[in-house]
């Protein structure tokens, strides 16, 4: 919104203020000035001259030239204009002077030397119109400057919209007014209006609000014997400043009034419309807007209308056919308060934001119809004396605010600002604010002032603002917390997902990734990824991509897909969150998950299996202090991306925590053949609720134990776990330990077998074994292993 | 006798001379010194002797073992050099520019900048939180004070799912939560939680428009927390996260969930705030929004704000890795482009 200065200092005095110390206290306290913008300076030596002879320009059809008056003599120039003629009175820009960034010097124009410029409005910085020369009413002496009598200089300040969403005061030049006057410490002036009580006699008006719900107050009185067409000079340069172009006398006064108070008005032809109906209608209806658009108006909002059909659609736009024209002489004025809400449903609705609906929105103060009216009524009598009232101002109020009170004391205000704000300080702020405040000592009642009880102030901590707004955020003298020194509790969760991610980033060289929360439908078409369906979005505007991942791994599939042809050798892992379907309660079960992938070339893809299940065995280790164990899971088999035979759930003391496993051929045919892809998933709410195993130390025997390495052959088929149970099964105090050494496999060698090479550690805690007892323990061993067809190999 | 062992040393001292090799020297040695070396021979010769002359003789041939045990001592120490010295001119000098093979992963920028913001907050004794993704409208809206028919609520921005929950559009969707597991701070103990998240809004992808973002929220509630807590709090917390002295000032502004509410702003660090073009010539960079948490907000939390006040403030986690890496494009980060993401090492 643009603030001009000029209309400011027309309510409160502003002589003697630095005006950007000024506007640097209202960015502070009230709200962001975005830009400013010096009007007219750049305007010099523009005189009032008169046209006294036109001849044509030799060279030219358009060009004229044209003997200018200027009081102390006549000057020729070259002028363009179409709407040039004899006894035209223009701004004349002398030699010397300044339009713009032009100066007026001697030049030739087609050969033709020109004295100076007559100026259109356009050039005059005032406005676009630029079709001809700006024309002057004849009144003012030739070369009078017309600095004069045209207010050119102003100084105009942008206040952003969202920075004023929250202050339907501020919509209008005075109640930024108000706000000026309390930070410059001087005093608002009253509106000056035409008390409209003197017109009590006149007959009403016909308005019905049918709609009591959406509108709150309509208020409205009718004018006749209108003549000026056209707003004085001032009044237009004014509304031009500040962003609105003028139009006509009627219309731009509704502006000039929206733009004072902030109240929108409307003003109908009032021969064409003399009664008034607030309604909505029961069926869709079609609607012309003054912009000469059709419209189809809901049936949610609402509508003005007469006695036959809508002529309005409230506080967004009026109808064109009740529009002011040329011919019109009489006006219904309309001053409304309506439903904020409905307001900016409807305008949404219908894709049309207006400045009135705009104002509307931020629910405005019901109480400023009437003095909208009575400064609409002052404005157009001083412009158009013979003007007359035809109507009593007549006001359906139909829904009043209540009046708010708030009770607060100085030491809530204490409180809540760390600082000392003296209640003498406190009580005149609020004041200027237009608060009635009733004190005891340190003791407030306050009364909300209406323009600020729509929704703005409604209690105590608001009241906290408008204080310390006042009083200057720059001026608080800043404290640390009075508070004792407390252990923190911090989250495992988080701090595990750090140890996770340095991990996998430091020791396997991963980088981490993240991808969306939905399953990102395009991709997964192209690598032939089916996904189950899942809890889906209603309005995503990529509809494609609607559905809610419920695993993350084909969000990173497609990532190996985007990366393969800049480098197949990756590995990339994401903590991410997925929906796990619903929870009985009817919500989203939200799991947060890490997801692993792996891709090359160079490994095999058993290589990379192992890789991938290497990776996640050293994760928990890390994080648990625990090896997982690893199933065969058949509902694995429902990821069509998931490997039947090689991929495997991971368990934590037998509670299934996440799956990993080789890409399925068919997706893997579709990405790359020669890329070999293994991926893992972990929840990492169940690993965390996992157990994690305490460090245990036990004490090195002193004496020397003695390993042994058997190879043992076994049926191909057989998984190493199992030979593991079998030797548990030998339970034998001396063995201490073993582990796999190596797996031979040679289908001419060994056909249907392999040869398992396993290493034994034999010790005792009290003595050196004795060569003959290990050997016992061996025969022993061998003995139990033969019966589960596991012999030593030759 | 002593004429013998003259010979002897004589013997040895030529042999000595000719010796090149390291194993030479042992064999010199057992000639000598050996069971059956020269001066072995000469000491049992003594036993032909009498007292008085075995005592003299004894005297030499003991002198002379030791001469010549020192000599072979100190040549093996003359060879050994002379071999080390050999060694090192002959030794192939690598060359240390060749590269080496390692590699290293990255971590996500944004995981970069919150574990560092995350640790500066601990450090102030701030619990880390963290919320769900996937919220119900009352989080998201009504319990920060967004009531129905709010225009916050028109926005057709928020994905809404099936079942009436919605993806959070801000991290401000976690404070309900948060207030009501830890319930009302005791005396003097405020309660300190940041709490990062990621957001999402419904809206077009562009260079710098994602649907799908981080915030990082953070809040301190306690019988005794004040607007002037909040300014320290911000100058302080700010000072460490940009690593430098940063004023900041508030102004006015409005969010549904605090009372009153600000905006606040840093001294530019570019002009240091006398002005530039970066700062639109203001001195000033719009950084966060903070406010005292709204009284509505606590009551529905669960904590009763006629006896607690709180603060609040967000901060554009996305935001800040922008400009702290000085990326251009805001679609870098859900890219999974590894080309570009190789480039966080840690």
């Amino acid at each position: 919104m643009f603030i001009s200065m000029n209309w400011i200092s027309e309510f409160t005095d502003l002589s003697g203020i630095n005006l950007k110390e000024l506007i640097g206290r209202f960015t502070l306290s009230t709200a962001e000035v975005e830009d400013i913008h010096e009007y007219g300076k750049n305007i010099k030596d523009v005189v009032v001259g008169k046209i006294i002879e036109i001849n044509d320009h030799p060279n030219s059809k358009k060009l004229h030239l044209v003997k200018v008056d200027i009081g102390t003599e006549v000057v020729g120039c070259v002028c363009g204009a179409p709407n040039v003629f004899v006894g035209a009175v223009v701004p004349f820009a002398k030699l010397g002077g300044q339009v713009g960034d032009l100066e007026i010097k001697e030049a030739k124009i087609a050969g033709e030397i020109s004295h100076g410029m007559c100026c259109s409005e356009k050039e005059l910085g005032i406005s676009d119109e630029h079709s001809g020369l700006m024309i002057l009413e004849d009144i003012y002496p030739l070369g009078t400057d017309i600095k004069t009598f045209m207010q050119l200089e102003d100084t105009i300040f942008e206040v952003d919209n969202k920075s004023l969403t929250n202050r339907p005061d501020l919509w209008g030049h005075y109640g930024i007014a108000r706000e000026i006057a309390v930070l410059t410490k001087r005093s608002l002036k009253p509106l000056d209006v035409v008390n409209t009580s003197i017109y009590k006699d006149l007959a009403q008006i016909d308005i019905k609000v049918e709609d009591a719900e959406r509108c709150f107050r309509y208020s409205a009185l009718t004018v006749k014997n209108i003549q000026k067409k056209k707003s004085p000079i001032n009044m237009r340069i004014r509304l031009s400043y500040c962003g609105m172009r003028p139009i006509n006398l009627l219309a731009d006064l509704t502006n000039y009034l929206m733009m004072e108070l902030g109240q929108p008005m409307h003003a109908f032809d009032h021969k064409k419309v003399s009664a008034i109906r607030v309604k909505t209608y029961p069926e869709v209806v079609d609607f012309k807007t003054l912009d000469s658009v059709d419209r189809k108006v809901d049936t949610d909002t609402l509508l003005i209308c007469d006695e036959k059909e809508p002529v309005a659609i409230a506080g967004i736009m009026g109808g064109e056919l009740s529009e002011i024209t040329d011919e019109t002489d009489s006006v219904l004025l309309e001053s409304a308060n309506f439903d904020g809400v409905c307001v900016r449903k409807s305008a949404t609705r219908l894709g049309l934001r207006t400045d009135a609906s705009a104002r509307y929105e931020k629910i405005i103060d019901p109480e400023l119809t009437v003095p909208a009216i009575e400064r609409f009524l002052k404005l157009l009598m001083e412009i158009d004396p013979g003007v007359e009232v035809t109507s009593s101002l007549t006001d359906c109020y139909v829904k009043h605010y209540d009046t708010i009170g708030i009770e607060f004391n100085k030491a809530y205000v204490d409180k809540y600002t760390g600082i000392d704000i003296t209640s003498d300080q406190i009580e005149e702020t609020l004041t200027a604010l237009g608060f009635g405040v009733t004190r005891n000592q340190d003791e407030f009642n306050l009364v909300v002032p209406s323009w600020r009880a729509t929704k703005d102030v409604t209690m105590k901590a608001d009241i906290i603002e408008e204080i310390t707004r006042i009083y200057g955020y720059d001026n608080f003298e800043i404290r640390s917390t009075k508070s004792f020194l407390t252990p923190v509790r911090h989250s495992v969760v988080r701090s595990n997902e750090y140890r996770m991610k340095e991990l996998l980033s430091e020791r396997y060289a991963m980088n981490e990734v993240h991808s969306y929360i939905w399953y990102e439908s395009k991709m997964n078409k192209e690598l032939g990824i089916i996904t189950e369906p899942n809890i889906r979005i209603m309005n995503s505007i990529t509809a494609e991509n609607d559905t809610i991942r419920a695993t993350i791994i084909p969000s990173l599939l497609g990532f190996v897909a985007k990366n393969v042809d800049s480098n197949p050798e990756m590995g990339m892992y994401e903590i991410g969150r997925v929906a796990n379907g619903l929870k009985e309660d009817g919500l989203v079960d939200e799991r947060k998950r890490l997801g692993i992938v792996l891709a090359s070339k160079k490994l095999s893809d058993k290589e990379i299996y192992f890789k991938c299940k290497e990776i996640v065995e050293q994760l928990l280790l890390s994080i648990k202090n625990v090896r997982p164990t690893f199933a065969i899971k058949e509902a694995l088999a429902k990821y069509n991306y998931v490997h039947p035979v090689n991929s495997a759930s991971i368990q934590l003391a037998g509670e299934e925590i996440g799956y990993f496993s080789v890409i399925n051929p068919k997706i893997k045919n579709k990405l790359d053949k020669k890329l070999n892809v293994a991926f893992a998933e972990i929840d990492l709410e169940l690993l965390e609720t996992a157990a994690k195993e305490p460090l245990r130390y036990s004490e090195i025997s002193k004496y020397p134990g003695v390993t042994i390495d058997l190879s043992l052959l076994t049926d191909k088929a057989l998984r190493y776990e199992n030979i593991v149970s079998y030797v548990k099964e030998y339970e034998c105090e001396y063995l201490q330990n073993f582990h796999l050494v190596d797996i031979f496999e040679d289908e001419k060698l060994l056909p249907g077998k392999k040869s398992v090479t396993v290493r034994f550690e034999f010790i005792s805690k009290e003595r050196t074994l004795e060569g003959q007892e290990i050997q016992t323990m061996v025969d022993e061993l061998l003995a139990l292993l033969a019966a589960k067809d596991i012999v030593i190999r030759k | 006798m002593l004429e013998n062992l003259e010979k002897i040393k004589a013997q040895f001292k030529e042999e000595l001379n000719g010796v090149n090799m390291k194993d030479e020297i042992e064999r010199i040695r057992v000639a000598f010194l050996g069971k059956k070396g020269l001066v072995t021979e000469a000491l049992k010769d003594l036993r032909n002797l009498d007292v008085e002359a075995k005592k003299v003789a004894g005297q030499q041939v003991n002198l002379l073992k030791d001469e010549i045990e020192k000599a072979i001592v100190e040549f093996q120490k003359t060879l050994e050099e002379r071999e080390y010295q050999k060694e090192i001119a002959n030794t192939e000098r690598y060359d240390f520019s060749i590269p080496s093979d390692v590699t290293v992963g990255t971590l996500h920028p944004i995981t970069i900048v919150q574990s560092q913001i995350e640790d500066i907050f601990k450090t102030m004794g701030f619990i880390i939180e963290d919320g769900l993704e996937i919220q119900t409208e009352f989080n998201n809206f009504e319990g920060v004070n967004i009531p129905k028919n709010h225009p916050a609520r028109d926005m057709t921005d928020t994905y809404y799912l099936e079942n009436g929950q919605l993806l959070k559009t801000h991290t401000s969707a976690a404070q309900n939560t948060i207030m009501r597991k830890y319930g009302a701070p005791k005396p003097g103990e405020p309660l300190k939680v940041l709490f990062p998240g990621r957001c999402f809004r419904n809206e077009n992808i562009d260079a710098s428009h994602e649907n799908t973002f981080f915030q990082l929220e953070g809040m301190m509630i306690g019988d005794d927390i004040s607007i002037s807590n909040l300014i320290y709090f911000m100058k302080v917390l700010l000072s460490e996260v940009f690593e430098r002295d940063v004023k900041v000032r508030l102004r006015p502004g409005f969010f549904p969930f605090v009372e009153p509410g600000f905006e606040l702003d840093i001294n530019c660090a570019i002009c240091g705030g006398s002005g530039c073009p970066t700062c639109k010539h203001s001195g000033w960079l719009e950084l966060l929004p903070c406010g005292m948490i709204h009284p509505n907000v606590l009551r529905l939390g669960g904590i009763d704000p006629d006896k607690y006040t709180g603060f609040a403030f967000g901060l554009g986690l996305t935001r800040l890795a922008m400009m702290k890496y000085n990326i251009k494009d805001i679609r870098l980060f859900n890219s999974g482009n590894l080309k570009q993401l190789r480039q966080f090492t840690i």
